[in-house]
């Protein structure tokens, strides 16, 4: 699913991210961890295709990402890729209905409705559709943001310190939440976090 | 979900400033919608009524005055001058039709114009009702005339004296003989009558003197058409050189009125064109602040698969979005307005201005309000474009 040779990349000729060889099987489930600044979340976005690396070969579900570029890259990003961010940034003026809608859309997937009610409800939020982000608490925002990453059903699932700032019982129920719906979909799921709270959660773990 | 209601969406979350572009735009828009209405309906109106009128001739006073007196009744006469001096400018060889007209009342502000039956003719009005006037103190009422009075064949009126129906009344009554169908030009808000009544009526003032002879009598214009173009370079000199005698061109006077109130006109389409330009900053000041706060949800629409095409696409559709919203309620209410405008003028009597006309250059001023706001919209929507989605997001 996964395979990362020689990768590093540099901001502005500093050193942000190093990894000489990594490789993920389809349908596992791993935790990137490490300190703040050691270049975790530069690698979600390496495998995101959002960060072209300064060095290396990056595979992602049989695509060279190195070789995909402009419109092919959206797309192929759209539709392989589902992205859970620690601020969350759901569209504030959107219902969450909307929010998932928005997803299918630039994914350019034909509107599903059926979909995004059985994916609202898997997460226990199908009650709260037409409620806008600012009307739901912080555990169901996150919730919402974990529809909006699977909707489209992706082949991976990437977490960026998705527990950050939650307290412990949510902290457990969110990478729960993430493995089962990784899990329904049969995506891979890569969670990079520094909480040592989630650390026993996945057998396979890539320290930075 | 498209881009249309995305940007439709991210608009009503934000009413304030959403309404404040808006409005920006619509008062634009409707001031210089509202000038094309007037102006232009005011332009072709003036030109039908002056259609084959090539001289105005009266009594030596303001040319501009003779003409809007003599041909668009709206202004007071220069004098009168005498009959002697009309008939001999019909025989000139170089005018080909020379219609005199007899003025100086009005009935419930409408004037009273003493004429032969040619000058309907000229106009080419035609009698919807009765028949035409065959003798003094008969009288033919123009289409507006009747329906503002409700006044049928067989009614009867008296006229005041003056221009503005606030004279004395004369003592001898008008018979309707006859209504005139809807011509569209001036003679709609006339009666019209023999000029030998406006005499006998100005006659019976001076009650215990003799009728003066033809040599006394007066009109008060001559409309006159010219015979060949050599006229023009000619008669009117000829005829401003009498002591008495005093010609206008209404294509020449109507070019100066317009080019008088062309410069209050200018001022009003430089304001218009201010408030245009201001909706475009006020278009380009809320994409362009709302942008940091929107860089987040700018940035996840990128992971989601948008491309940068699709941010600067959304931007722009907000910007059109706004300025449609603003050019359409622009010309409905510069429509609205010219509405307005219409039923006070036809109170009031004055040339007559529809709202429920379309012009073409409206198609202009909608195109250049639509391509300003979304102009305004190219930086913020090129700073969209430029999204660093990585930096962004690891900021956040």
């Amino acid at each position: 699913m996964i395979s990362v040779r020689g990768l590093a990349h540099r901001y502005g000729g500093q050193e942000a991210l190093r990894l000489a060889d990594w490789r993920v099987a389809q349908g596992d489930r791993w935790l990137i961890l490490g300190p703040s600044g050691c270049g975790k979340t530069t690698l979600l976005h390496v495998l995101a295709g959002l960060v072209r690396p300064s060095e290396g070969q990056v595979e992602v579900a049989g695509e060279s990402l190195l070789r995909l570029e402009g419109a092919r890259l959206d797309r192929w990003r759209a539709t392989t890729v589902g992205i859970v961010l620690q601020a969350l940034h759901l569209v504030k003026h959107l219902s969450v209905r909307d929010n998932l809608r928005l997803a299918q859309y630039l994914a350019k997937t034909p509107q599903d409705d059926a979909r995004i009610d059985d994916t609202l409800g898997a997460l226990g939020v199908g009650a709260k559709s037409a409620r806008r982000p600012s009307e739901l608490s912080q555990g169901e925002q996150q919730r919402v943001a974990i529809a909006r990453a699977v909707v489209n059903r992706p082949k991976l699932v990437l977490a960026d310190e998705p527990t950050a700032n939650l307290d412990d019982a949510s902290a457990a129920t969110v990478v729960d939440l993430l493995a089962e719906q990784a899990a329904r979909h049969g995506a891979t799921l890569v969670v990079a976090t520094h909480d040592a709270r989630v650390k026993g959660k996945f057998r396979e773990r890539l320290e930075l | 979900m498209n881009l249309a209601t995305l940007s439709a969406s991210y608009l009503r979350a934000r009413p304030l400033n959403t309404a404040l572009s808006v409005i920006l735009l619509a008062l634009g828009v409707a001031t210089i919608v509202l000038l094309l209405l007037v102006v232009g309906q005011a332009e072709e109106r003036m030109q039908r009524d002056a259609r084959g009128i090539d001289l105005v001739v009266g009594a030596k006073g303001s040319p501009m005055q003779l003409m809007l007196s003599g041909i668009y009744h709206l202004d007071a006469p220069t004098g009168n001058i005498p009959l002697s001096s009309a008939a001999a400018l019909s025989r000139n060889r170089m005018v080909k039709r020379a219609i005199p007209l007899a003025l100086g009342d009005s009935w419930k502000g409408h004037r009273i114009v003493g004429a032969g039956k040619e000058y309907a003719e000229h106009y080419g009005a035609n009698l919807s009702a009765g028949r035409f006037y065959e003798k003094p103190m008969e009288a033919v009422l123009g289409a507006e005339v009747a329906a503002r009075t409700g006044s049928a064949v067989g009614a009867t009126f008296k006229g005041a004296h003056g221009l503005g129906g606030e004279g004395d009344e004369h003592e001898d009554a008008y018979t309707v003989v006859g209504i005139l169908a809807k011509s569209n030009s001036v003679i709609d808000r006339l009666v019209l009558t023999s000029i030998e009544s406006v005499w006998e009526i100005h006659e019976e003032h001076g009650a215990g003197h003799n009728p003066p002879k033809d040599e006394a009598r007066e009109v008060t214009v001559v409309l006159l058409q010219y015979a060949s173009p050599l006229a023009a370079a000619t008669l009117p000199r000829q005829i401003n050189s009498q002591s008495d005698l005093q010609a206008a061109s209404p294509a020449y006077e109507t070019a100066r009125l317009f080019s008088i109130v062309g410069v209050g006109i200018d001022a009003l389409r430089g304001f218009a064109a201010v408030l245009i330009l201001a909706a475009g900053l006020s278009v380009f000041i809320a994409l362009y602040s709302a942008l940091e706060e929107r860089r987040y949800e700018l940035a996840v629409m990128r992971t989601l698969g948008a491309s940068p095409g699709k941010l600067f696409g959304l931007l722009i559709g907000e910007a059109f979005v706004l300025s449609l919203l603003g050019v359409v309620l622009g010309l409905l209410l510069g429509h609205g307005l010219a509405s307005i405008l219409g039923a006070w003028l036809e109170h009031q009597q004055h040339y007559p201005v529809t709202g429920l006309e379309w012009r073409p250059e409206e198609l202009w001023v909608a195109g250049i309000a639509l391509g300003v706001g979304v102009v305004a919209a190219i930086v913020p929507a090129w700073r969209a474009y430029r999204t660093d989605v990585s930096r962004t997001l690891a900021r956040g």
